[in-house]
């Protein structure tokens, strides 16, 4: 049975503010009249899931899944993992992550990435699973370069990996960057900043993590992501009249 | 000291980005066969219930620019109401499709049935309505919004009654222009900026 609660209110405090100057597309690109708030209703409770069934051996491996296995990707070999979690603190199983980053050399695989950096034949630059019943999910993969982006002067973005996660609601929904350890270039990022709270820019930035390497193959960073919960109470009150 | 709290706080948002397409739909971004299946290309199955319509629009930026990267995603319920999983929805509506602007003219086009009317825990009724969650370079944090229809009875709609400003709500109204054809733009801002939502 799904647990069709409503959804704990979004605390928008926390999460990077629309517009920000700093970061130039923002501007053109935030409401800039308020949302408008009311409780989670079904269409927001409710939300597609995706089986095993969907997914290939090598869909998490981002080293081989480009050349379908036949050449590993240049680079610092990474296992990306952690747990996928709820505003409860309960795991979220059976859940549908997917995640894309540049190569070893701050290049996307993209029509529209023009970077000179060059493409590596070996690698794709996409990935996805699916939590397992604790919520726990892993990707080996490449530690993506730094890149130069067109914003102002001199701009480039520390290295990061774009994670997409759904839950089990449409209102659950949520993009977010994974960060590396150490790396100077995050408290240089207008889209960093774009998080006002430094001790929330923290929750996505991932620790090495050498209990999860693996010696002459892999180190390891640990990153956990929480979605929206949903509201626990006993009592369920009707509107009036109803 | 006060007791600790057993919660957690949801992980920040960040902008999913240019490139979000390699992440989401491979095939548009040159990817084409890093997966077996790709997900998302239709919310409906050959043999869907009910009137297969078809919404055609845009997405603006504040300066009315259509914007040639916009990615988002949409959930339905079929056209009894029922969202997959429900018992007896239609088996042929997974009622979740990703859509993407055409890269050069920037228009959109979503094919699915149209969405029956679902009812809220007090028992009042939302009008059929397909909600929509948008992600592109420049949004920090995923908008989201809903498609009503201009030729459904949206007066007793609980989101639509709670927009102040009568005229906004014209801006979740998809337009009839033919025979199972709707027109459905979204501005992100400026003037006629369509109402997102925070629900
Ligand atoms: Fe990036």
């Amino acid at each position: 049975m799904t647990d069709q609660s409503p959804l704990i209110p979004r605390n928008r405090e926390m999460h990077p503010v629309p517009y920000y100057p700093d970061y130039k597309t923002s501007v053109a690109r935030s409401p800039s009249l308020p949302l408008i708030s009311m409780e989670s209703t079904p269409s927001e409770e409710t939300g597609p899931r995706f089986g095993h069934n969907k997914l290939g051996a090598l869909d998490n491996n981002l080293i081989l899944n480009w050349t379908k296995g036949a050449a590993p990707a240049v680079g610092e070999r990474v296992l990306m993992h952690g747990r996928v979690l709820d505003e409860n603190n309960r795991p979220v199983p059976n859940t549908l992550i997917e995640i894309w980053q540049a190569n070893a050399g701050g290049r996307y695989r993209h029509i529209k990435d023009t970077y000179f950096a060059p493409l590596d034949p070996n690698f794709g630059g996409c990935g996805r699973t699916i939590t397992d019943e604790n919520g726990r999910y892993e990707f080996l993969t490449i530690r993506p370069g730094a890149y130069p982006w067109p914003n102002r002067g001199n701009e480039w973005r520390p290295m990061h990996i774009h994670i997409s996660v759904f839950g089990h609601a449409f209102g659950q929904r949520l993009i977010t960057q994974m960060y590396f350890e150490g790396d100077p270039l995050i408290d240089r990022c207008p889209i960093a900043a774009t998080i006002r709270e430094r001790s929330q820019l923290d929750r996505l930035v991932a620790p090495l993590d050498m209990a999860s390497a693996r010696p002459m193959d892999f180190l390891a960073y640990k990153f956990d992501i929480v979605l929206r919960g949903r509201r626990q109470t006993m009592f369920e009150n009707k509107m009036e009249g109803m | 000291m006060v007791q600790k709290l057993d919660t957690l706080i949801e992980s920040p948002s960040q902008t999913a980005g240019p490139y979000v397409h390699i992440g989401t739909v491979p095939t548009y971004a040159g990817l084409g066969g890093i997966y077996e299946q790709e997900i998302g290309d239709s919310p409906i199955a050959d043999g869907a219930k009910g009137e297969v319509i078809t919404i055609t629009g845009t997405v603006a930026d504040a300066t009315g620019w259509v914007l040639r990267d916009a990615m988002f995603e949409t959930w339905q319920p079929d056209a009894a109401g029922k969202f997959a999983g429900d018992a007896g929805a239609d088996p042929a509506v997974s009622g979740w499709s990703r859509v993407c602007a055409d890269p050069e003219s920037g228009e959109w086009t979503l094919k699915t049935v149209k969405p029956g009317s679902t009812t809220l825990r007090d028992g009042r009724v939302q009008a059929p309505h397909i909600s929509v969650w948008l992600v592109a370079r420049g949004i920090n944090i995923g908008l989201q919004t809903r498609i009503y229809f201009e030729d459904e009875d949206n007066s007793a709609d609980p989101l639509l009654n709670r927009i102040e400003q009568r005229p906004r709500v014209d801006t979740l109204i998809a337009k009839r222009t033919g025979d199972g054809e709707y027109r459905f733009d979204i501005r992100i801002a400026g003037p006629q900026e369509t109402v997102f939502l925070d629900i």
